[in-house]
């Protein structure tokens, strides 16, 4: 039982080391990201380009939720943990289906399903789709 | 994983992070994670429709989003650290932990609130453009969430002050943790692509 006590501690400190490094990590992510699109506001003249910007934010993103499933979540950590990480990883493409499979429809809907006209009309109301 | 690791886990069950309970918990998880996704796929599409009224770079409050962030981002470290002192047995720091958790959380929902109010009483409620709507919409989800979450942290640490760290309790506050530790993931993404990408554009 002592034994036990002792493993735990020591496991503990790992497990602690752990929290503390994906906090650290996730802090610097968010106020990386906030940071360029704050240059990219308060300046002038374009210090980063527009696609630039959003591919890096999205980077900054997908990486903080790499580093938040490693140390929060603990997927990929631990005996019998290989269902979780798979079950992660299809329900990730199914997100990404739907999100990007929506934008891709959506956005082409004008073109593809309506007449000449009533795309015209759309696009003098939103300056194009 | 070696072996005694594995006999020191299987001598505590309810420091399983693998088992039956919680990897059920997990696909729950997955299936909200779904319907977030229809969330951002309908805000993604909508949000340029402002129905000629203000756009993301009027409405949103840059500095304010990202304290928000920070608040919830250390919300989950808190929350993360509760959780070990529950693996430790130690019922007093499990609670302190807990509670921090649920200040910031419910400061969170403060913020999120006060957004909120603000932004309808400027005329800029859900009824305003489809961009609010969708808007009102993925972030209202998202703080029924953390609310449900709150809910569910203050029953708890009433369970562990009445009946202690048992390992019905520790079992139900590692499903709690990984709620949080969600909601705190998809919350990432808010701050990105309706905050940051918004304001950007």
């Amino acid at each position: 039982m002592e034994n036990n006590t002792q493993m735990a501690k020591q496991e503990g400190s790992g497990a602690m080391l752990k929290y503390a490094i994906g906090f650290i990590l996730s802090v610097i992510l968010t106020v990386a990201a906030y940071t360029l699109v704050l240059i990219h506001i308060s300046s002038e003249h374009e210090t980063i380009s527009h696609p630039v910007l959003l591919a890096a934010i999205l980077t900054l993103a997908v990486t903080q939720l790499v580093v938040q499933l490693i140390f929060f979540l603990h997927v990929g950590a631990g005996r019998g943990s290989g269902w979780k990480t798979l079950i992660f990883i299809s329900t990730f493409v199914f997100v990404l289906l739907i999100v990007l499979g929506s934008i891709w429809i959506m956005n082409h809907l004008n073109y593809n399903m309506t007449p000449d006209q009533v795309s015209h009309y759309l696009q003098t109301q939103q300056g194009g789709f | 994983m070696n072996e005694t690791l594995t006999a020191t886990h299987e001598a505590r069950p309810m420091n399983e992070e693998n088992g039956k309970t919680i990897f059920g918990f997990w696909i729950y998880l997955m299936t909200d994670l779904i319907m977030f996704a229809a969330l951002f796929a309908t805000y993604a599409v909508l949000h340029d429709n402002t129905f000629g009224g203000p756009g993301p770079e009027q409405l949103f409050d840059l500095n304010g989003v990202l304290f928000e962030t920070l608040v919830l981002l250390t919300s989950s470290f808190t929350c993360g650290l509760a959780m070990l002192a529950a693996r430790n047995g130690n019922k007093n720091q499990t609670m302190g932990w807990f509670i921090a958790t649920f200040v910031l959380g419910t400061g969170f929902l403060a913020l999120e609130a006060a957004e909120f109010v603000r932004l309808i009483a400027s005329g800029s409620g859900p009824q305003a453009s489809a961009f609010l709507s969708a808007f009102f919409t993925l972030v209202g989800t998202h703080g029924l969430h953390i609310m449900v979450g709150l809910l569910w942290m203050f029953v708890s640490l009433v369970q562990i002050k009445r009946k202690g760290l048992t390992p019905f309790v520790n079992s139900k506050l590692s499903r709690l943790a990984l709620f949080w530790h969600f909601l705190d993931l998809v919350w990432i993404f808010i701050f990105t692509i309706v905050y940051l990408m918004g304001i950007a554009i």
